[in-house]
């Protein structure tokens, strides 16, 4: 699914001021292609996955995918993995990754999905826990496999790892990528972790704030499955650092 | 030792219930057996206890607590129906809220036992309007909960529905009613304490038969031990249905912890 951002700008009106969150904000995505977008706390990151999605709109530009302009009645074949957990306090585990699957199925097919999707996310012996049983972590899983379960032709992920452990995370970027080369996914993934972005981008999308522009995009040309310690990604790794911080080419140093 | 610890902790917070009502018998029986409390308005405690007690064996006593029971059960009832639906469809539907929200704002604020003479006037002296009265004094709180409850939906939770584009339906049961759920049931609790001043009153105005009837008769019959088994009545009864239905809501809303 390709989608093409064409200069979105996104306005908020707070109080009697109007603050300007993006600001022709173009990109284009091709069908299949990872992106990762860095970027300060407060640039417009999920401000940006929300107009994607349809959930929000420009006040100017458009996102157009696959050829069709989103606005809030497209069918979305679109997963988001929202930036909180946003799980019902109410469903346990199971039922909670169940209300992810949109096609038609049997019980006995969900049942088995359901399965598939808790082991992948490691949860298994949690299929019956509510969600204030578990820890933030653990609800973030939960919020993963609900939106890999109804497998989209694209998946917006908003910070999806950020309260994972260094080892459950590189599992599941892992799993993500897997996922991603069975089912050719468009990937949009925002992250605070220049190492994931690098390690799962085709492209890294550095944005700055106030506004939100995008500021630069850097190609990853490296093969799967990527080596986090080799030299090529460190070459790349201070490219992106060198972008946050421009003036000290000596703290890009002192970085790697 | 789980099981004895668990005894000792329940023991604890009962006698820690109980001490209180304890020192209020105990001077309640000083007060009237010393003649500092008037016998003719207080009855003594062994008084009271033993024409509870003949009431209990001669039947009597069951029947006024049934009949009662009978109407808070009806009225509350049917309170609760159009309670839960009149308030899910305002609660859902801003035009409905928009084009209500001046009535109820109105209406609501004049207590059920207002109407009572009200009730006897169109419905009649019997069981009706003591049904109605309860119908309604359950109503309005459940009225105001369910609106609440539906109309203060997480939109972050809505915005799950609509990314895995889920039916209106589907969105209203696995969303929307939920989380109105925890608001309902205090709605409901609410009701149902009304409910039971409700019946008392009404009773007291207008029936041969319940608790409220207990009150008026002892009055008028200068039986005072039969007016304080009303007054008492009504006490225990309240209490039992509270922890009934606190129990009852703990079950059905098991997601919020603690919930109370
Ligand atoms: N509904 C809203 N109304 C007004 N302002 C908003 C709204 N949503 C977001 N903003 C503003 O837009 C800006 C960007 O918010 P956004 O959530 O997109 O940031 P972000 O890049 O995702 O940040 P973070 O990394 O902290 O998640 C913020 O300044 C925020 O105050
Ligand atoms: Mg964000």
């Amino acid at each position: 699914m390709g989608i093409e951002i064409k200069n979105v700008k996104k306005v908020f009106p707070i109080k009697n001021s109007n603050i300007e969150v993006l600001k022709d904000v173009d990109l284009s995505i091709a069908d299949g292609e990872i992106i990762s977008i860095v970027g300060g706390s407060g640039c417009g990151k999920s401000t940006l996955l929300r107009i994607i999605s349809g959930l929000d709109f420009a006040t100017k530009g458009e996102v157009v995918i696959d050829g069709k302009t989103v606005d809030g009645s497209t069918k979305k074949d679109i997963g988001v993995v929202f930036q909180e957990p946003r799980l019902f306090p109410w469903s346990t585990v199971e039922k909670n990754i169940e209300f992810g699957i949109t096609d038609k199925l049997t019980k006995e097919e969900k049942k088995k999905k359901v399965k598939y999707y808790i082991d992948l996310v490691g949860l298994t012996g949690f299929e019956k826990a509510l969600p204030h049983q578990l820890s933030g972590g653990m609800q973030q899983r939960v919020n993963i496999a609900r939106s890999l379960i109804n497998e989209p032709k694209a998946l917006l992920l908003d910070e999806p790892f950020g309260a994972l452990d260094a080892f459950t995370k590189i599992n599941l970027q892992n799993e993500v990528l897997k996922i991603w080369e069975k089912q050719k996914t468009t990937l949009i993934i925002v992250t605070h972790d220049i190492d994931e972005a690098i390690y799962m981008g085709n492209r890294v999308v550095v944005m700055s704030s106030k506004p939100g522009v995008v500021k630069k995009v850097i190609p990853v040309e490296l093969p799967r499955k990527r080596n986090r310690t080799g030299t090529d990604f460190a070459y790349i790794r201070r490219k992106v650092y060198s972008e946050f911080f421009e003036e000290t080419e000596e703290l890009a140093e002192y970085v790697i | 030792m789980k099981e004895d610890s668990k005894f000792k902790e329940y023991s604890g917070s009962f006698l820690l219930a109980i001490w209180i009502p304890a020192i209020l018998v105990v001077l309640w029986a000083i007060g009237t057996n010393s003649g500092a409390l008037n016998n003719s308005i207080f009855p003594t405690p062994q008084r009271l206890f033993s024409s509870w007690k003949e009431m209990i064996l001669s039947g009597k006593y069951l029947n006024h607590v049934l009949s009662s029971f009978g109407r808070v059960f009806k009225g509350f009832f049917i309170g609760s129906l159009l309670g839960i639906t009149t308030g899910t469809i305002i609660g859902l539907f801003a035009g409905a809220k928009k084009s209500t929200v001046a009535l109820i704002g109105m209406l609501r604020p004049i207590p059920a036992i207002a109407l009572i003479p009200l009730f006897i006037l169109s419905l009649g002296i019997g069981e009706t309007s003591k049904v109605a009265v309860i119908t309604l004094g359950s109503f309005w709180p459940i009225l105001i909960n369910t609106i609440a409850g539906l109309s203060t939906t997480d939109p972050k939770l809505l915005e799950v529905g609509t990314i895995f584009d889920k039916s209106k339906r589907e969105v209203l049961f696995r969303i929307i009613f939920p989380s109105a759920a925890p608001y309902i049931f205090t709605g409901l609790r609410l009701g149902v304490s009304s409910s039971w001043t409700c019946v008392v009153a009404a009773e007291m105005i207008a029936a041969s038969s319940g608790i409220g009837y207990l009150i008026s008769y002892g009055r008028e019959m200068a039986q005072p031990a039969t007016l304080f088994i009303g007054v008492f009545s009504m006490g225990i009864f309240g209490l039992i249905i509270e922890l009934l239905v606190i129990n009852l809501q703990k079950k059905a809303i098991y997601w919020v912890p603690n919930a109370k």
